[in-house]
């Protein structure tokens, strides 16, 4: 049988592409003999599902303080713009 | 006919968008002199390319797409930059997880059965974000392509020049730092009882 580190890798691979049959069939049989890795299991998808939903309320939670961009990079970068497109003529 | 481009006004793109760009470019760098960076590259590279802009989506859109570009390119550099080797070799090394045998050494913990209840938490988000600090920064940068961004492992194969192997490994380093980070930063704190 494989080892708990092994079925650790396999799990974390088998969130990213389809498990060839082989090793598919050795995880599953790990995971009903292992009191721990489908603990493991659980909190990938847990991870998965967390960082789905922290970037979804990221991105539609109202702007913090801390979020914004500070006066002094605000300026920066309007002046680079200014001089960019006075030079924009010349190529 | 008279050459007049209403939809796109340089002159207060920062007023207007640089914030929400700069969160957007926050969120996956979570590096602020980074993401300043990458907005004024943006912005740049959108006045030089303004008259591909067909107005067709509105100018946030147009924008937010460029920055995707650039947060690419970005995580395309940064891996040039920081080589995989010394992961590789660090990974060769026996680390705090498993014994020689393959075994766990810590248990990891027993999350409960219902995940929904745990992400309704605002002290597990804090965690969260505390263990994506805390990880390297280039296993930050996989696992954010991979699970905030949606990427194909092939697409991030590409971006970062990483064989598949290699990126299996760092993949697999990263959940299993942020599962043992939540687990000894939240959820031990939770249950608070020792478990047998």
């Amino acid at each position: 049988m494989i080892t708990c580190e092994e079925a650790t890798r396999l799990i974390s691979e088998s969130l990213d592409r389809k498990l060839p049959l082989g090793r598919r069939i050795g995880l599953r049989i790990h995971l009903l003999m292992c009191k721990l890795c489908p603990r493991f299991l659980r909190q990938m998808l847990l991870l998965r599902n967390a960082a789905y939903q922290y970037r979804e309320e990221k991105e539609k939670e109202a702007l913090s303080p801390s979020d914004r961009l500070s006066l002094g990079a605000k300026e920066k970068i309007k002046q680079a713009l200014k001089t960019h497109s006075v030079s924009k003529s010349s190529p | 006919m008279k050459e007049e481009r209403q939809d796109l006004h340089p002159d207060i793109w920062v007023q207007d968008h640089g914030d929400v760009l700069f969160r957007y470019a926050l969120v996956r760098l979570r590096d602020r002199a980074a993401a300043e960076e990458v907005v004024q590259e943006t912005f740049l590279a959108a006045l030089k390319g303004r008259e591909q802009f067909k107005g067709r989506a509105s100018e946030r859109t147009w924008l937010v797409g460029i920055l995707k570009h650039k947060l690419m390119d970005h995580f395309r550099k940064s891996s040039r930059e920081s080589p995989v080797t010394d992961l590789i070799s660090s990974e060769e090394s026996p680390e705090d997880f498993f014994d020689r045998n393959g075994k766990w050494k810590v248990e990891p913990g027993a999350w409960g059965d219902d995940p929904g209840d745990v992400l309704e938490k605002k002290e597990f988000w804090k965690t969260f974000k505390e263990c994506m600090v805390g990880l390297p920064q280039r296993l930050a940068d996989v696992f954010s392509l991979r699970e905030f961004e949606g990427l194909e492992t092939e697409e991030i194969r590409n971006l970062m020049g990483l064989s598949t192997t290699n990126l299996n490994v760092q993949m697999y380093r990263a959940r299993l730092r942020l599962a043992r980070c939540l687990d000894t930063n939240w959820f031990e704190r939770k249950e608070k009882e020792p478990q047998k």
